[in-house]
Formats: C-alpha cells, sequence, structure tokens
C-alpha cells in the first residue's frame, strides 16, 4: 500500500514537473510579438457570435469588432492569426462552428497565395493556442514544415527547450495567467505611418492559386453551406502584400461559381474613405486604428444590410461583457497615444 | 533511423511492448523480424547485403562444423587402424577442406566489404597515380550503396566463421537464430562487434518482464541520450565551426577544437552505446561493454584496450594473433634473430604484425588517407611507448613518483593529449592539412587568442558553454564513481526520494538542456559512418 | 618448466610467474608479450602455437602455458 502511494506519488510529482516545465519554457507572447496569444484568448469570451472573422492580418488589423458592436449592435470575433495559412482558417471555421455556430464567416483571400506550408514560427502562432480536437490534429498535419514534428506538438517542451536560455521575466509572470492582448481578436495600433511609393507588384510566372489552396476553399464553401453559415469571402484594402487583378478574377469567377459574396475593398477605399497618409501605421501593409475603424464602417453597415446581421444592443449578458472590452479598448487607445506622445512610439521604451 | 530521432523513440516503444506480451519462445523471432524492420526502413536495399552475408556465413560455418563433426566421430573409431603417419595425413587432409570452405566465405564476405566501402577510395588513388601522366582524366567514381553497418556486421560474421573454424564451439544449426545475431538492431549501426559465444547466451532465452533489469536498461538509455544530446551535440558546433575555417581558427583554436572533439566523441561514441547496450538490457540481454573509461589510461596501449574495446579484441584476435602466430613470422622470427641479434630480432614479427593491424584499423575507420595515416599513427605512438620501457623502468628506480596522484594525472593527461592529436585526422580535409594545423598549436598559439567572445562566435552562447562544462564535471565524478562498480547498482540502493531525484533530473536535464530538435541539426552519431 | 620461467622472467623481470595465476586476466601480459613469447617458445621447444590456442584459458599462468606445450610435444610423437 506504501509502495503503491510512493508509487503513485512520483508519477505526480513528475509529470506536473513536466508540465509546469513545459509552460514555463513555452513563449507567452505577452510583449513584442503579441500575435501568438491571439487564438488562444476565443476560448475565454462569451461565445455565440453573429459573426466571426477567419484569416490573417488583414483581418484582425483592420476590423474593429468593438467598434461593430458600439455602432452596429454586432456581437462579432476575429479568429486571426499572422500568415494564418488556408487550412488554418478552414479548421478555425471547423473548430468556431463546431462551438458556437455564427451566422456569418468572413474569410480573407490573401492567404489563397499560399500553397504549402510556410514558416514554424508561424505555425506555433496560429496552432499552439488552440484547444486539442480533431480540427487541431488535422490543421496540425496539414500545416507541418519537414523539419516539424506532430509529437512536438502534443509536448511542446520538445520544442521549445531550447527556450531555456533566453527565459525572461515575462515567463515567470504569465506562467499560470495571461493578458488579453486583443479586442475580440482585433490588434490595436494607433501610431502613423503613411505609405508613399507603394510599389506595384513585380509580374509573376503564374498567377494560378495552387491546388491545395483550392481545395481548402471548396472545403470551407462546403463547411459553410452544409452548416448554414454565410460565407463572405473579403480582400482588406490594404495596398501591401499586392493583390493582383489576375488573382482577383480568379476569386470573382469562384464565388459567382459558388454563389459567395466576394467583396474587394481594394475597390471602395474612396467609399469607406480611406486616406492613406493618416490610416496605416507601417506604410500601407496595415491600418492603423483610423482605418480600422473607417473599414469596420463600412463593412459593418454591408453586414447589416445584405446578411440581416442583427443588432444586439440591449442583451443584458452582451451589454456587460462588451463594457469590459470597450474599457479595455479606450485605455489601450490612451496608453498608446501617451507613449507616442512621451517616447515616439507606441511601446514603452523597455518593450521591445 | 537516428537513435535521437522521434521514430527511433516510438520504433523502440513498440517494439519493447511487443516483446513482453509474446509468449517468451517467439521473442527472439520477434526480435530478428524487428531488426529486419529497422534495416528495411532505412533502405530495403540493405537487406540484401545483409542476408547474403548472414547466409553465406551459416552455411560455410554449419559446412564446416559438421565436417568437422563427422571426422572427429569416423575418427576416434577408426583412429587405431592407421599408422601415426597416415593418421597425421587424415587429420591434414581434412583440414585443408574445411580450410577451403573457411577461406572462400572468408574472402566472399570481406570482398563485399571490400567493393562497397573502397572502390572509390581506390578509384580516387589510381586517378591520382595516373594525373602525373594524362591530364586528370581518370576514371569515373561509381555510386555504389554502402549498407548500414555493413563494417560491424561483417566483421560479427567473420569473427563468428573464424571461431567455428577453430573448433571453438559448433556452428548454430538455424539460420533464423544466426540471422539475428548477426543482425540485432540495437547494435547493427554502431556496434559493438559482439562475439557469438557471448551474445548468444542471452539472445535467444526467453525474458520475463524484470522491473529491476528493464529499469536499468532505461537508466542507461537515458544516461546515454544525456552524454549524446546535453554534451556531445552542443560542443559538436564549434568544432564544426574550428575545423570549417582553417584559416580562422589556427593555434589555440586547433588546440581547443582537439580538445572539443575529445570530449565530442567519446560522449557521440559512448552515448550511442550506452543506448544500445540498455536497449538491450530493457529486454533482458546482455551486449559486451565497449568502453571502460578510456581517458583514464595511463597510456595509449592501455587506451585501446579500454576505448572501443570489442573491435580492439576484434583486431587482436583475428588479425594481429593469426599473422604474428603464423609460420611466416616464425620463419622470419628465427632469420631476424640470427640477422640482428636477438634483441633486436625478436621485435621484428611483433612490429611487423602491429604496423598491419594499424593499417587495417585504420583504414577500417574509413576509406581515406587521413584514417590510414591516423592508424599508423597510433602504431608510431605505441611502438614509441614499448621501445621507452626501459628509460621509464630506469626513472621509476630513481624518482619515485610512479602511483602519486601527480603522476598517475600526468599519464591521463597525457593519455588525452596524445589521442586528442592523433584524432584531428578525424576532423580536417586531408593528411597535409591536418600537419599544418597541428604544427600551428606550436607556432601560431598566442594567449590574445583566448578570448571569450570568439568561442560565442561559434555558434554556442556562453550558457551552452557552461552546460558543456557541468555536464563534464558529472561526466568525471560518474566516471570516478563507477571505479569502485556499476554506478546504477550504487543508485538502486540509496532511499527512494533521493533515487528519484538523480532518475527525473537526468530526465530532465535532457529534455530541457539537450541539444535536439528545431534549432539544432540533428547529428549522427559520429560511428554511424563506420 | 624451468625453461618456461626463464622465458617468463625475461619478459616481465617484477612478476612472480611460479604463483601468478591471472597473468592474461589480470592484464600482466599484453599481446605484444604473448606474440613474443610464443615465438621464444618456438624457438625454445620447437613447437608452433596456433592463433586459436592464444586464449586467456591457455595463458593465465605458467602452469597452463607448459600444459599447452607438453600437449603439443606429447602430439608430436
Amino acid at each position: 500500500m506504501k509502495r503503491l502511494l510512493a508509487i503513485v506519488l512520483s508519477i505526480v510529482i513528475a509529470i506536473t514537473g513536466l508540465w509546469i516545465t513545459t509552460k514555463l519554457l513555452m513563449p507567452k507572447y505577452m510583449s513584442g510579438i503579441l500575435e501568438g496569444a491571439m487564438i488562444a484568448e476565443y476560448y475565454d469570451d462569451p461565445t455565440d457570435h453573429n459573426v466571426v472573422f477567419i484569416g490573417d492580418c488583414e483581418l484582425y488589423e483592420n476590423i474593429s469588432p468593438v467598434y461593430l458592436w458600439e455602432n452596429y449592435g454586432i456581437n462579432s470575433y476575429v479568429r486571426g492569426s499572422a500568415q494564418q495559412l488556408i487550412w488554418q482558417s478552414y479548421y478555425l471555421a471547423e473548430e468556431t462552428i463546431e462551438r458556437e455556430h455564427p451566422d456569418v464567416i468572413v474569410f480573407n483571400v490573401l492567404s489563397m497565395k499560399y500553397n504549402e506550408p510556410q514558416n514554424e514560427a508561424y505555425n506555433r502562432m496560429t496552432l499552439d493556442g488552440m484547444k486539442w480536437s480533431s480540427s487541431k490534429v488535422d490543421s496540425i498535419n496539414a500545416s507541418m514544415t519537414e523539419e516539424e514534428s506532430f509529437i512536438e506538438y502534443v509536448f511542446p517542451l520538445l520544442r521549445y527547450h531550447s527556450r531555456w536560455n533566453d527565459l525572461n521575466s515575462d515567463d515567470f509572470e504569465y506562467l499560470f495567467h495571461k493578458d488579453k492582448v486583443s479586442f475580440n481578436g482585433y490588434y490595436m495600433r494607433v501610431d502613423v505611418k503613411a505609405a508613399e511609393n507603394v510599389p506595384e507588384g513585380k509580374p509573376l510566372a503564374d498567377y494560378q492559386f495552387g491546388e491545395n489552396s483550392y481545395y481548402y476553399l471548396d472545403k470551407l464553401t462546403q463547411l459553410c453551406k452544409e452548416n448554414d453559415v454565410e460565407l463572405v469571402l473579403v480582400k482588406a484594402p490594404t495596398l501591401y502584400p499586392y493583390w493582383y487583378e489576375q488573382w482577383d478574377q480568379q476569386i470573382v469567377d469562384y464565388a459567382e461559381k459558388n454563389d459567395l459574396t466576394y467583396i474587394n475593398f481594394l475597390d471602395y477605399q474612396d467609399e469607406m474613405g480611406i486616406d492613406w497618409s493618416t490610416d496605416t501605421y507601417d506604410g500601407g501593409l496595415h491600418l492603423n486604428l483610423a482605418g480600422a475603424e473607417k473599414m469596420s464602417d463600412y463593412f459593418g453597415q454591408i453586414l447589416v444590410d445584405d446578411f440581416g446581421v442583427p443588432d444586439r444592443r440591449g442583451e443584458a449578458e452582451l451589454d456587460d461583457y462588451w463594457n469590459g472590452v470597450i474599457e479595455r479598448y479606450n485605455d489601450e487607445i490612451e496608453r498608446q497615444t501617451t507613449n507616442l506622445e512621451k517616447y515616439g512610439s507606441v511601446h514603452e521604451p523597455d518593450e521591445q | 533511423m537516428l537513435f535521437t530521432s522521434y521514430e527511433f523513440l516510438g520504433f523502440l516503444l513498440v517494439v519493447f511492448l511487443m516483446y513482453y506480451i509474446i509468449p517468451g519462445r517467439a521473442q527472439w523471432s520477434f526480435l530478428l523480424l524487428a531488426s529486419y524492420a529497422f534495416y528495411f526502413m532505412a533502405d530495403p536495399r540493405y537487406l540484401i547485403f545483409i542476408a547474403i552475408t548472414t547466409v553465406s556465413t551459416f552455411l560455410a560455418a554449419k559446412a564446416i562444423s559438421d565436417k568437422k563433426l563427422a571426422f572427429d566421430a569416423w575418427f576416434k573409431e577408426h583412429k587405431k587402424e592407421y599408422e601415426k603417419d597416415e593418421r597425421k595425413a587424415l587429420k591434414a587432409k581434412e583440414h585443408a577442406t574445411e580450410k577451403r570452405i573457411f577461406l572462400c566465405c572468408l574472402l566472399f564476405n570481406l570482398g563485399i566489404l571490400a567493393v562497397t566501402k573502397y572502390t572509390n577510395f581506390t578509384i580516387a588513388n589510381i586517378n591520382q597515380l595516373l594525373g602525373a601522366f594524362n591530364d586528370g582524366e581518370g576514371i569515373s567514381f561509381v555510386n555504389l550503396i554502402i549498407p548500414m553497418g555493413i563494417s560491424f556486421y561483417t566483421f560479427q560474421s567473420m569473427g563468428y566463421l573464424i571461431d567455428v573454424y577453430n573448433g571453438k564451439f559448433e556452428a548454430q544449426k538455424n539460420l533464423l537464430k544466426f540471422a539475428l545475431f548477426v543482425s540485432f538492431f540495437p547494435q547493427l549501426v554502431q556496434g559493438p562487434i559482439s562475439r557469438y559465444a557471448d551474445l548468444s547466451k542471452t539472445l535467444y532465452e526467453e525474458h520475463r518482464f524484470d522491473w529491476r533489469t528493464v529499469s536499468f536498461g532505461l537508466e542507461r538509455i537515458l544516461w546515454g541520450f544525456f552524454k549524446k544530446l546535453v554534451i556531445a551535440d552542443r560542443i559538436l558546433v564549434p568544432v564544426k565551426a574550428i575545423i570549417a575555417d582553417t584559416d580562422t581558427y589556427t593555434g589555440f583554436y586547433a588546440f581547443a577544437g582537439a580538445m572539443f572533439y575529445a570530449l565530442e566523441l567519446y560522449c557521440d561514441f559512448t552515448g550511442g552505446i550506452d543506448i544500445t547496450i540498455g536497449v538491450a538490457e530493457t529486454m533482458g540481454i546482455k551486449v559486451t561493454e565497449n568502453f571502460i573509461r578510456p581517458y583514464f589510461s595511463k597510456n595509449i596501449k592501455e587506451y585501446w584496450n579500454r576505448w572501443h574495446i570489442t573491435m580492439g579484441t576484434w583486431f587482436t584476435d583475428y588479425i594481429f594473433y593469426p599473422i604474428s602466430a603464423s609460420q611466416f613470422m616464425m620463419k622470419l622470427s628465427k632469420k631476424s634473430r640470427a640477422k640482428l641479434g636477438n634483441n633486436l630480432g625478436k621485435r621484428v614479427p611483433v612490429y611487423l604484425s602491429s604496423f598491419i593491424v594499424w593499417f587495417t584499423t585504420g583504414i577500417w575507420h574509413g576509406a581515406s588517407w587521413n584514417f590510414i595515416v591516423w592508424g599508423l599513427g597510433n602504431f608510431v605512438v605505441i611502438m614509441i611507448s614499448q621501445e621507452l620501457e626501459p628509460f621509464y623502468r630506469w626513472f621509476h628506480s630513481k624518482v619515485h613518483v610512479a602511483g602519486t596522484f601527480g603522476w598517475r594525472l600526468f599519464q591521463v593527461i597525457r593519455t588525452v593529449l596524445i589521442m586528442s592529436s592523433l584524432r584531428m585526422f578525424d576532423c580536417y580535409r586531408d593528411v597535409p592539412l591536418t600537419f599544418k594545423m597541428f604544427g600551428s598549436i606550436f607556432t601560431d598559439s598566442s594567449l590574445a587568442q583566448i578570448n571569450t567572445e570568439a568561442f560565442i562566435g561559434m555558434g554556442i552562447t556562453g550558457y551552452d558553454y557552461l552546460i558543456v562544462f557541468v555536464g563534464l564535471l558529472i561526466l568525471v565524478s560518474v566516471s570516478l564513481i563507477q571505479r569502485s562498480g556499476s554506478v546504477r547498482e550504487k543508485i538502486s540502493t540509496v532511499a527512494a526520494p533521493a533515487r528519484f531525484i538523480i532518475w527525473y533530473g537526468l530526465l530532465m536535464a535532457t529534455l530541457v538542456f539537450g541539444a535536439y530538435g528545431i534549432g539544432y541539426s540533428a547529428s549522427q552519431f559520429i560511428y554511424n559512418q563506420f | 618448466m624451468e625453461e618456461l620461467l626463464e622465458i617468463l622472467g625475461d619478459l616481465h623481470p617484477e612478476v612472480d610467474f611460479t604463483t601468478e595465476k591471472g597473468l592474461v586476466t589480470g592484464g600482466i601480459l599484453d599481446s605484444f608479450d604473448i606474440v613474443s613469447l610464443i615465438s621464444e617458445i618456438n624457438e625454445e621447444f620447437d613447437v608452433t602455437i596456433g592463433a586459436a590456442e592464444l586464449t586467456p584459458e591457455n595463458f593465465d599462468s605458467a602452469e597452463t602455458i607448459y600444459a599447452l606445450i607438453k600437449a603439443k610435444l606429447d602430439d608430436e610423437d
């Protein structure tokens, strides 16, 4: 009996030790690269969104769910991550529908240009944050580059063990809890860096989107049809990476064939009132807060008019939740603006 | 499949579980299956080579053994019918047939080894020679596959064949059992070169799950991974940097490179062997030890009795002894004694045999002049120390330092320095460059070279050097403890919580500080290539 | 036996070969010594010892070596 107890105790200590070590060594993404923390945040918030945006930075930096809530009463979330590849978006959509069944899913089509797994670090930022489910397993299998192994996702210690020599105070501070870095998936920047002389895209040898990309776009279309979810394809209005005419045509054709709505916001820059000298923080790659709110304003109207997304302001629980987000949102605007005045950057000097 | 791959660990886990689930009498057959699967996964074509060696050796050994038995039985009965001379003639005739079978098989298998491993080396040398006469238009190289572990399994099979031929034991009657002996997967890639008489004791037995044996095996595996992943693969980075840039890294750096390499090779090779022996142990199979703290040796001869032991004894038993005990050598010995006097004359056979052995050892390690010069370097060092023996005897009669700690330390340092210098041939591209770099240690070294930034610039951080240093301390401590008996035995006697801390600490250290995964390039165990 | 002890004594003056029972297993005779030994024996007794007979069991003490030589000599006639 005593022996059994000792064995059980040893196993418990051993597993706890491994678990804590893993926790400690996994990147926290609490300062610097915040994007890595965004996927995991989704699970803490109330579900039951009417609109879920799924895609890369062209969504999570350009659309502000807070603005949509305040002005249209749209309850939405951006499930975005850096360089999110289309199969990753697909499996996020699969998981989202499983969990909450939204009315509308918005997908940004820029990632159609990536036909193969790209970059281990970005894979990690999208995949590590997901809760375990068959969607996560499939997403990992679809995303792994040659150097990666599935087991390293199951036991992240095997991947992150080499971080032992760059552990910092963040790793200890955020060992068991994390701060919110986004506002329902929106990554905020208030600073301005005007877009000047954005180069035309260099001619490509082949404009055809890859088979794999289409395979997952088909799957996404199918998934939404089967579950009675409205799929909206969008291309964000940002200038770079360059969106080719030929690419656009393929999506137009695809949308037509599959009876989907496709909105290329590049065509509506004037209607939205985007001013590239004030509405971007990095010279046209991403919108800043001012730009994102302009785009949200325009897109919000479409969502209400064309897709009948309801105004849910007045539902007590949602009001409560959103008030909290709005408060954080305004605090963040305040913080970034102050920093900007004080240091000329939205970051504090000790933040990289 | 590298030992340090997830695939190998997964493979191991499956084999281990199956091994204890299936009935005991099926265990050895299952191991054969697993070994062939292991080989198949590396490259299906390899199977042909190992199968040919297995079958040919099996048949030859069995033929010899059967003939021997039949003859002995017949001879016992009919002995009295013959005169002494006739008896001798009969024996000689019998011996001659056995010898024919033996030589055929031996040459055939060594031929396969030679062709796969040395064809291109030979072509390169011929081209070099001919290069003087034509304009470098030489014979083109052939694209041959070199089956994984061929040097090891060929030597292991030939050892068996020679032993059977010499009547040490009867040949194995079951082809599949013999096939397992040749292909036993933990030792297939990098040895040890087991003897049939040793390995067969436990290889075919039924093994019940025994926690103590299994835990000892696991501990050994973990220790192997610690040495390999935490120390060897980490220090390999600066070793590679140093040997890659011979313009920058001369003098003291070349020396540091040689020292790092001494540590790297030790941890890599002994770590790999620890894994091999540990894996076998978890299945209740005893594989011969291959190392006994070699760097603690008092001279090079002793070093070679303690480093890669199974290879050393193989060369001694199957090459050195047969050559030096041959008729030719005996005659040569007589002649040289007559011509050169007793003292000098008796050295001739020993030296000649040693020369051949070290030449062979060199070329066995790799088809290049680097290894040949390395082997002969060992030969020279051993001969010198042999010749210096009277001097040392005289020295010790005058100065009483023998046995003191200082003298022991001096011997150990001397061993490490000499072996590290010789091993520079392992590292550098060719022989002249090695000599140049070795020379630079004496001509280009300056204190100014010893600066931390330069060492950090070799691809690992100061923390990494710290880890290596701590690892080295652990290594030395373990070796010192080991002098008075098995470390694992000792651990098994300490209180359970302390035991837990040791095991768990080792596991965590390996997991966290191991230089594996993304960011570290997977490096092969050095000995895989031989 | 006398001759054998003399040969052994030449190799290692510091060892008492009449009592020592672990010449090979104890690491007193190394491979060089063994080879010198068999060539001396060949010289002295005119018997040839084959490589297969160079085992620790045969060379672990003066007695066993002598037994080996004796067996060879007996076999001759």
